[in-house]
């Protein structure tokens, strides 16, 4: 009975308080909100909205980075799953996947802005050397008016989103089989894969793409730290206007949440009409027959890119760590003068709050999304419900629904729910926020290993006597512990990373990790942040050590369970 | 162990999309194999399924299956009392080799440890309750798959080709062990394959399905 609900729970979780949100943000954006003084319908907030300075620019930034953050990235993935199968680069990526994938966007923003910036370490590699700096540049790196450290920076970790996607996507496909067929036509190998797999992965992977183009048009916390500041992102003007002190300004905050999802909805629309363009253009290629040409170049790309956004990820996390252990560092000079333990000391006793709290909260929306997850597939096995029959499929849709929304769109709304109802902010309305995005990523990790899971193990439990309870309790869950603890590790990640539901949903008052981090953003105190960055990073990884180490553990004695299912 | 089971299959009619699998009309008395042969594609596992309360809702089944004089075809299945032995020893790779042994016996069993021993010694295998079941040998895991079938106490058994996958050499032996032990334990028994040898070995009446 309680099973039997799960999918409409799971579905009315995710889209009620969306539709919610973006009503709520839909009513103030033209002037109705009595709580407020709006009791009439007005277009006001919209003058108000589009005589702001650099709103254009704010919003071509926002347009023009989503679309190049996903353009850049799933070129990268696409030439490097082309170039690189099989070969010992292509499993070393494999594994550096989900680690990479659990560093929150922030973390990785700050790592890439301690590497780029004038007094980075890139900088100071080369310097004076090649450069001849003998003091910091007084150069724009970080923030530049066009966005492009912004983009640098979100293209570092949709690279590892979109890989994890189309890696889960791509067995279905028998790539092996149709790379070597398309060779026995005299295909070069680079080629085969562009012309016989990428036609039919696409299609599989096109909703996280569509996620990675949400995201990155309206994406707050990291352009908080790498984006433009005059004028800033529209997602973080909408956000600056929302927490002015003039409460006024909040009508005119709703219209740019409304104007946000028009932008993020007109990225989406530009791109839709890329798939055309450029399926036309890739059919024409594949027709024309070409085995080799280009082979080398693309192969070499496909290595080299990838390559490159994984070091720059991780030599960024090192410097995180560097910075928070540097004492005295002089500008030319490659490592510091010398090392101290201060920055953590003074840190130490302001983290213990803010780690308590991100825990708390990433456990408790990790463990309610599992236990839905849980519930929903098990019910679609009872019933014999397949994904595959219609149904299903739209519900998959749903719970993409959070992903492709943008964020700002509608928590503005939900806050303006949540007050309406009286709730106050507090850890509960976090959890129930971070939930929205963390069931998401749970089901979606969890649904492979479920769906696939050798039915006859069941049936032999059922037919030796065992209920069905027995049978999930007993056979189907351990036999699943490991992609479960996956699933979780993911949750938690998710959790962790999250800013802006943390920030409005808790009104500032609930700090974690994230939000303690990003405030120290503007600041700019190198060796604080390098600590609190840190920490953040290693917060989800924790959980993937835990996920991976303890089925280890457990099974130590048990070689069936090794690598499997 | 020794009690007398019956199954009987009554007018057994399962169809997909309208058109008809399979129809089958037998009885089964207790320590025999009937054996129902043909070529894959011919609805034998939807048969077993459908038996043993696993069809997919795709299918349209109609007819009795009588244990015992009962009607189970619309009992959940883990309460028909109908054991299966598939393709795979398919024991439960996180249980011991005793645990697997345990995972069937009926609660009630007191002294189950005493039982397990018993079982695993009948089968050359004394002393291997603690043994990761992923460390035997092909044979050996057939072997502990039957006993666990036998000590979950079934009223009668499905076969769905369980000697297919076994080695050449074992798959004699390994089908006398299996039919001795059900005709010991009274059991009837179904058994469904496309291996003219597994029928003669069983020895008892073969229905042939076309298709």
């Amino acid at each position: 009975m309680i099973l039997r609900l799960a999918p409409l729970l799971i579905v009315t979780l995710l889209v009620g308080p969306i539709l919610a949100g973006l009503v709520m943000a839909m009513l103030p954006a033209f002037g109705y909100l009595p709580a407020l003084g709006g009791t009439e319908f007005s277009l006001t907030p919209w003058r108000e909205l589009f005589a702001q300075p650099g709103l254009a620019r704010s919003v071509a930034i926002s347009f023009s980075s989503g679309l190049v953050t996903t353009l850049i990235s799933l070129t990268v993935v696409l030439l490097f799953l082309a170039g690189a199968s099989g070969s010992r680069l292509d499993r070393w990526i494999r594994r550096m996947v989900s680690p990479l994938l659990s560093i929150p966007h922030a973390a990785a923003a700050f790592g890439l802005a301690f590497l780029i910036a004038p007094s980075g370490l890139i900088s100071r590699l080369v310097s004076p050397g090649v450069t001849g700096w003998e003091r910091p540049p007084d150069l724009l790196i970080v923030q530049d008016p066009w966005g492009l450290s912004l983009m640098a920076g979100l293209v570092i970790k949709e690279i590892p989103f979109l890989l994890l996607m189309s890696l889960a996507a791509l067995p279905q496909l028998d790539p092996d089989r149709r790379v070597a067929m398309a060779r026995s036509l005299g295909y070069r190998p680079t080629i085969a894969w562009l012309k016989a797999v990428m036609p039919a992965l696409y299609p599989l992977i096109r909703l996280p793409v569509y996620a990675v183009i949400a995201y990155a048009t309206s994406v707050v916390d990291v352009a908080l730290i790498l984006g433009p500041t005059l004028p800033p992102t529209l997602s973080v003007s909408i956000l600056t206007w929302f927490h002015d002190p003039d409460l006024a300004r909040r009508f005119m905050a709703s219209a740019g949440a409304v104007l946000q999802l028009g932008v993020t909805a007109a990225a989406l629309a530009t791109w839709w009409c890329l798939e055309c363009l450029v399926a036309r253009l890739g059919r024409r290629w594949i027709d024309r027959g070409g085995r080799r040409r280009g082979e080398l170049s693309l192969r070499l790309a496909g290595k080299g890119l990838i390559l490159l956004a994984t070091f720059t990820a991780f030599v960024g996390i090192a410097s995180l760590a560097l910075n928070s252990v540097a004492g005295f560092w002089r500008f030319p000079d490659v490592l510091p003068q010398g090392f101290t333990t201060s920055h953590w000391l003074r840190a130490l006793p302001n983290l213990s709050g803010p780690v308590a709290s991100t825990v708390l909260i990433a456990t408790a929306a990790t463990l309610i999304a599992l236990v839905l997850t849980l519930a929903a597939l098990e019910n679609e096995q009872r019933t014999g419900r397949h994904p595959a029959q219609g149904r299903l499929v739209s519900s998959l849709g749903l719970l993409y629904l959070p992903l492709i929304v943008p964020q700002i769109a509608f928590l503005f709304g939900l806050v303006v729910v949540m007050e309406s109802l009286g709730t106050r902010p507090q850890h509960a309305l976090v959890i129930f926020g971070h939930l929205l995005f963390v069931l998401p990523y749970v089901f979606l990790s969890l649904s492979e290993a479920y769906r696939r899971f050798d039915p006859r193990w069941s049936q032999l439990a059922l037919s030796l006597g065992a209920s069905r309870n027995t049978a999930f309790w007993r056979v189907r869950l351990p036999m699943l512990l490991a992609p479960m603890l996956t699933a979780c590790a993911v949750g938690l990640a998710v959790s962790i990373g999250q800013y802006l539901p943390t920030q409005l949903l808790g009104a500032g008052r609930v700090p974690t990790v994230t939000t303690e981090a990003l405030s120290l953003a503007a600041g700019g105190n190198r060796r604080v942040i390098g600590v609190w960055a840190l920490v953040q990073a290693s917060l989800p990884l924790v959980g993937f050590i835990i996920a991976v180490g303890l089925p280890r553990l457990l099974w130590s004695n048990r070689r069936g369970m090794r690598g499997s299912p | 162990m020794k009690d007398r089971h019956h199954l009987v299959l009554k007018d057994i009619h399962i169809a997909l999309d309208g058109v008809t699998l399979l129809a089958l009309d037998a009885q089964v008395g207790p320590g025999e194999v009937l054996t129902v042969m043909g070529p894959s594609g011919s609805g034998k596992s939807t048969l077993l399924a459908y038996l043993a309360g696993f069809l997919s809702p795709a299918f349209l089944a109609s007819g009795q299956a009588l244990l015992d004089g009962h009607d189970i075809t619309r009992l959940p299945a883990e309460q028909r009392g109908i054991g299966l032995l598939f393709q795979d020893p398919l024991l439960f790779p996180h249980l011991s080799v005793g645990g697997n042994l345990r995972f069937g016996m009926p609660r009630a069993i007191s002294n189950k440890a005493e039982r397990v021993e018993a079982a695993l010694s009948q089968i050359g295998l004394a002393g291997f309750g603690q043994r990761d079941p992923a460390t035997l040998s092909g044979g050996q895991k057939a072997r502990v798959a039957l006993m666990r079938l036998l000590l979950s106490e079934p009223c009668a058994v499905l076969l769905d080709e369980p000697f297919s996958k076994l080695d050449t050499h074992l798959r004699h032996e390994m089908r006398q062990l299996v039919f001795d032990r059900l005709r010991d334990a009274g059991l009837p028994s179904l058994l469904v394959t496309h291996d003219r040898e597994d029928a003669e070995d069983a020895g008892g009446r073969v229905v042939e399905l076309s298709h």
